[in-house]
């Protein structure tokens, strides 16, 4: 079952889609219901390998529906310490659980300041009413 | 300048379906309603219905129609019978593809043309300056509406009595006129409706009404894709031949159609790159575009729903062609291995 919009008010938001948990220095990072409603159901996750380090507002991987192919945006940077293999067997789990089950990476963060360019759940919502 | 897009009959409804539109062949189409796959999965396990009333429609009719016909287009049109259809091709001198499109024929010197909706203006002009004496090509896109109902349980569905595929019939569905073709573009059983123009919503409520699920042109490709049939403009274009393509079985070489000539010498000779069925052998999605390392190029490429496994088209250098060859693709950058199968790419367990 696909997920119902939401946009949850606990994570922080990067303007290309995409989302971020922290937890101490550690971040598991995401796409949005937004992305993932734009590109419909998901068939392939291209990851990042583990102990890469990935940079904000860079592509760290593709995710591939059907018609579309789209690269992931970082939304903070840091290294790769885990990549979610349950959505590199089974992409749609992130059509079912964007935010749970459909987290695609957990990084150690290597800039904390970048939090603050990140946007909270409200500014997003707008930012995704503009799109 | 972006140009105005077209819109078929059918507009409203798939706005009021919640289909996501997208512009396709100068015309704002459905490119999905709920999703792709579902949509895919309805077609090859119950029925989906399609709107195809961007299509180009062409009446050629008159004394001199049959044998204009049999002129430019490459399949044996002296074949087809009152009430019968035909898949053919429309070549140029050197066998390249116009278009491939099919042929109804409705009565003696009357006949009927669907052809692509990318097409519609190319395939008129041709044929209007090729025009014999006592024929007359006619654009009659605009007073039809087109309606595609496919999967194994579209004919009990629709109600209608099943017929060898490849044949006509003019029949009434709910109250209305419809002329039922027995084809199609999904590997499935089914049929495509052809009405006027100002039925076509009352036709695709008809259809909805009995319980087939509308479907849109994502599904349409991926299910095209997974029987092989080729896409006008991906997989075959003017500059590939008919032979190349595989399409030689469409192509009645001693009946001296334009492009016959050529066609025939590439057939002697062998052609240098022939349009294989390919499935990927590592998680990765081909795309049209990408390279195939030692001289090939994708030409349609997707996800198959049913195999859950990228699969696509491509040409290849005919020493690759054979299947379970192993084919390398560039994918962004990425080797991915492929294997050459035969087709279709999907068969249904019998």
């Amino acid at each position: 079952m696909p997920a119902q919009e939401s946009y949850p008010d606990d994570l922080r938001y990067h303007p290309e889609h995409d989302w971020a948990r922290i937890d101490g220095d550690e971040a598991t990072m995401g796409v949005t219901w937004f992305a993932q409603d734009s590109l419909g159901e998901l068939v392939h996750y291209e990851a990042p390998e583990v102990g890469l380090t990935v940079s904000k507002d860079s592509s760290y991987g593709e995710v591939e529906s059907v018609k579309a192919v789209s690269d992931i945006i970082a939304p903070l940077s840091g290294e790769v310490l885990e990549v979610n293999a349950k959505v590199v067997d089974a992409p749609e789990t992130v059509n079912d659980d964007p935010y749970g089950e459909g987290w695609l990476i957990r990084i150690r963060m290597s800039d904390p300041s970048e939090l603050d360019t990140l946007m909270d759940a409200g500014a997003y919502r707008a930012h995704v009413a503009d799109q | 300048m972006e140009a105005t897009l077209s819109r078929t009959p059918l507009y409203e409804r798939h706005v009021a379906l919640g289909a996501r539109m997208v512009p396709f062949a100068g015309y704002e189409m459905p490119v999905q309603y709920e999703g792709v796959i579902e949509e895919h999965k309805a077609v090859r396990t119950d029925a989906g219905a399609f709107d195809v009333s961007h299509m180009g429609d062409l009446h050629v009719d008159g004394p001199t129609a049959q044998s204009f016909l049999q002129s430019v287009l490459s399949n044996d049109i002296d074949r087809l019978a009152d009430g019968e259809a035909q898949y053919t091709l429309l070549t140029n001198e050197a066998g390249g593809i116009l278009d491939d499109l099919i042929v109804y024929r409705l009565g003696v010197g009357q006949f009927y043309l669907v052809v692509n909706a990318s097409n519609r203006a190319p395939v008129y002009d041709w044929l209007k300056e090729r025009e014999p004496r006592g024929c007359e090509v006619r654009d009659a896109s605009d007073e039809y509406g087109l309606v595609a109902v496919q999967g194994p349980q579209a004919l009990r569905r629709l109600g209608l009595p099943d017929a060898p595929v490849f044949t006509h019939a003019m029949r009434e569905l709910d109250g209305i006129e419809v002329m039922v073709a027995r084809t199609g573009y999904t590997g499935e059983s089914g049929v495509e409706l052809c009405c006027a123009e100002d039925d076509t919503r009352a036709l695709w409520d008809a259809i909805l009404a009995r319980g087939v699920v509308p479907c849109g042109l994502g599904a349409r490709d991926t299910l095209r894709l997974e029987v092989c049939y080729p896409l006008h403009g991906s997989d075959i274009t003017p500059e590939t031949d008919a032979i190349s393509a595989g399409l030689g079985w469409a192509c009645a070489l001693d009946t001296g159609f334009t492009g016959a000539e050529a066609l025939r010498r590439i057939k002697a000779e062998g052609p240098a790159e022939k349009l294989v069925p390919f499935v990927m052998e590592e998680r990765a999605v081909p795309r049209q575009g990408m390279s195939i390392d030692g001289g090939g190029r994708v030409t349609s490429g997707t996800h198959s729903p049913m195999l859950d496994v990228g699969i696509g088209l491509g040409y290849v250098p005919a020493a690759a062609a054979t299947p379970d060859t192993e084919l390398v693709i560039d994918v962004r950058g990425k080797s991915r291995r492929a294997r050459v199968v035969r087709k279709p790419i999907y068969r249904k367990e019998t």
